[in-house]
């Protein structure tokens, strides 16, 4: 197992940034799935700064490739990398969790531009996005669907449903990314509910694989630029992550999962980590 | 009633490009002229009902109109969550085809029989749920599910079944008033309206003149029209193929409790008691078990009138 953990990879400025980004959300709601966002946050950036496309001012474009965030739970990231890119005011941000705001715990369709579908409770993303990806082919549109899962997720059988569906039809414009962090809210996935052999799960399913590191912004473009990894396949990108990626007390400690109620002394911590990478 | 609502979708579907239809895996030959005429929009994805809502909200997310069919049961309680999350939630139009509402499958056990079904849909926001009483009904009725927003459950019943409705056209949400009279009303749904009209000719020759209200749309309910009949009458019953607990008999129960009628009225539900089913045979002869029938409706109405 552990030689499959991601080498130790440094953080350039602007995934400091994101991530700081993060922290000033949670200091004003007090709570979140950080170590969740964090293990995300190069996927996501890679996706958002390099491979899709669309229109922040326009986020309904009919031409706009699809991204379904389906491991809801890591949506701190997500929300970071929308208000970035315009899909929202930072000041939304500020609002997380509260009554006035639009941005939840987990990402809801129809209140926050840019998110594609609800998600939040596991195993609903890939399906989505099979509809989506059999619609654009429908068309002979060419946009493509991106989905992003975490691991626990693939605990559901949803996911395996889906998994069989995307092959048959040939999807290769459904690209789905894993967040593989090998932890899940209760412990190691490989003590709550093992899921290797991984990619030979996927290849089996007859999926196009490929593993990378998760927090290597080069690498991941690179692959992304190189999908499909085969014509009339679905692709499936295992990104090896740390969860609490980038803050040192917080990667791979469980009690970073989620945190109810963060506090004004760990909010200061969380920001003094990344400050010592900045400078770094 | 099936046989009608699935040429309905071929017959809409070749007018209107927006619909789809998804099965999973229903029995050989469903829809094959569909298939024939309109390949890229058939689609039979299997026995995992879970992906095929996600996959049919994600049409419908699109612009799509999804017709999706299997056995009531699957469509409504294996795919739980898809459907609170993925079509409620996201009030997308998805059309659930559910075959075999109530105790049409009774000879193959529990595990078949929907008696549940219009409870937990009727819990969910924005979920549309119409319970046709026969072919005629279904035909009707479904060009008004295309344009129609948010999600549908459509009921349908064995098949066969007598036709019992007339020639006016159909409205989702409303009640469509099947007989007058002022001593007693019966509010009913689906297949069971064939049983409260002969209920209520065999009480109008006893003298109890017997109105009928039959609900097709059970959700959104068409309160206004019940209360209306309601006023005026001391005797209401319901009946439906359902269970007792959330169906149609406690949609009324709702309204009418909330309705604080000065006047004392006797009500009672007729249904499908709090059970698993504990014998097979037929539909029929479970509809008689269970007293849903002519007989038990007409009794319970006489008794509750010579108590009111």
């Amino acid at each position: 197992m552990d030689s499959t953990l991601p080498k130790k990879i440094g953080l350039d400025q602007r995934s400091i940034a994101l991530r700081k980004e993060m922290i000033q959300i949670v200091a004003e709601s007090r709570r979140g799935h950080l170590a969740s966002a964090l293990s995300c946050m190069e996927i996501l950036r890679v996706l958002y700064d390099d491979i899709l496309n669309y229109k922040a001012e326009e986020p309904r474009w009919p031409k706009r490739d699809r991204l379904i965030f389906s491991k809801g739970h890591g949506c701190l990231a997500l929300y970071a990398l929308l208000a970035d890119k315009g899909f929202f005011s930072r000041a939304e941000l500020f609002k997380f969790c509260k009554s006035d705001g639009i941005l939840g715990g987990h990402p809801e369709y129809g209140k926050v531009p840019g998110v594609e579908a609800s998600t939040g409770s596991l195993g609903h993303g890939l399906p989505i996005g099979i509809g989506m990806a059999i619609h654009a082919k429908y068309e002979k549109a060419n946009h493509r669907v991106f989905v992003i899962l975490s691991d626990g997720e693939t605990n559901e059988g949803s996911v395996w449903e889906a998994a069989l569906c995307a092959t048959k039809h040939k999807l290769d414009n459904l690209i789905l990314l894993v967040d593989y962090n090998k932890q899940q809210s209760y412990g190691y996935n490989k003590d709550v509910l093992n899921l290797e052999p991984f990619a030979d799960k996927w290849k089996s399913f007859g999926f196009a694989v490929t593993e990378v590191n998760g927090h290597d912004v080069q690498a991941l473009k690179s692959i992304l630029k190189k999908t499909p990894l085969e014509t009339n396949k679905p692709t499936t990108i295992i990104c090896h992550t740390i969860k609490g990626k980038g803050i040192s007390f917080a990667e791979e400690n469980l009690e970073w999962h989620h945190k109810a109620k963060i506090s004004e002394e760990e909010v200061q911590l969380l920001m003094k980590a990344l400050e010592n990478k900045s400078h770094a | 009633m099936r046989k009608t609502c699935l040429e309905m979708v071929h017959k809409l579907a070749q007018k209107d490009e927006r619909i789809f239809f998804i099965g999973s895996d229903l029995g050989i030959g469903t829809l094959d002229e569909f298939k024939k005429e309109i390949p890229e929009r058939f689609f039979m994805e299997g026995v995992s009902e879970a992906n095929i809502i996600g996959m049919a909200a994600g049409m419908a997310l699109e612009g799509k109109i999804p017709y999706v069919n299997t056995i009531a049961t699957f469509i409504t309680r294996r795919c739980f969550e898809q459907l609170v999350l993925d079509l409620c939630l996201q009030n997308v139009n998805v059309r659930l085809i559910g075959n075999g509402g109530g105790l049409v499958y009774a000879p193959l056990g529990p595990t078949h029989l929907a008696i549940e079904d219009i409870a937990i849909l009727r819990s969910l926001p924005n979920m549309t749920i119409l319970v046709p009483a026969d072919a005629n009904e279904m035909r009707k009725m479904m060009p008004e599910t295309v344009n129609h927003p948010g999600p549908i459950y459509i009921r349908i019943a064995k098949g066969g079944d007598a036709i019992v409705t007339d020639e006016r056209p159909f409205e989702i949400g409303k009640v469509f008033p099947m007989k007058e009279g002022k001593e007693a009303l019966i509010v009913t749904t689906g297949v069971i309206l064939g049983k409260a009209l002969k209920a209520a000719d065999i009480l109008k020759k006893e003298g109890i003149e017997t109105a009928v209200l039959h609900c097709p749309t059970i959700k959104p309910l068409d309160s206004e029209t019940i209360l209306e009949y309601a006023k005026n009458t001391k005797v209401i019953v319901t009946a439906e193929e359902h269970s007792i607990i959330g169906g149609l008999g406690s949609a009324v129960a709702e309204i009418l409790l909330e309705a604080n009628f000065d006047s004392k009225k006797r009500f009672k539900r007729i249904g499908i008691p709090d059970c698993f089913a504990d014998q097979y045979g037929s539909q029929e002869s479970l509809m008689n078990y269970y007293g849903l029938k002519e007989e038990k409706i007409v009794t319970t109405i006489k008794s509750l009138h010579a108590a009111s």
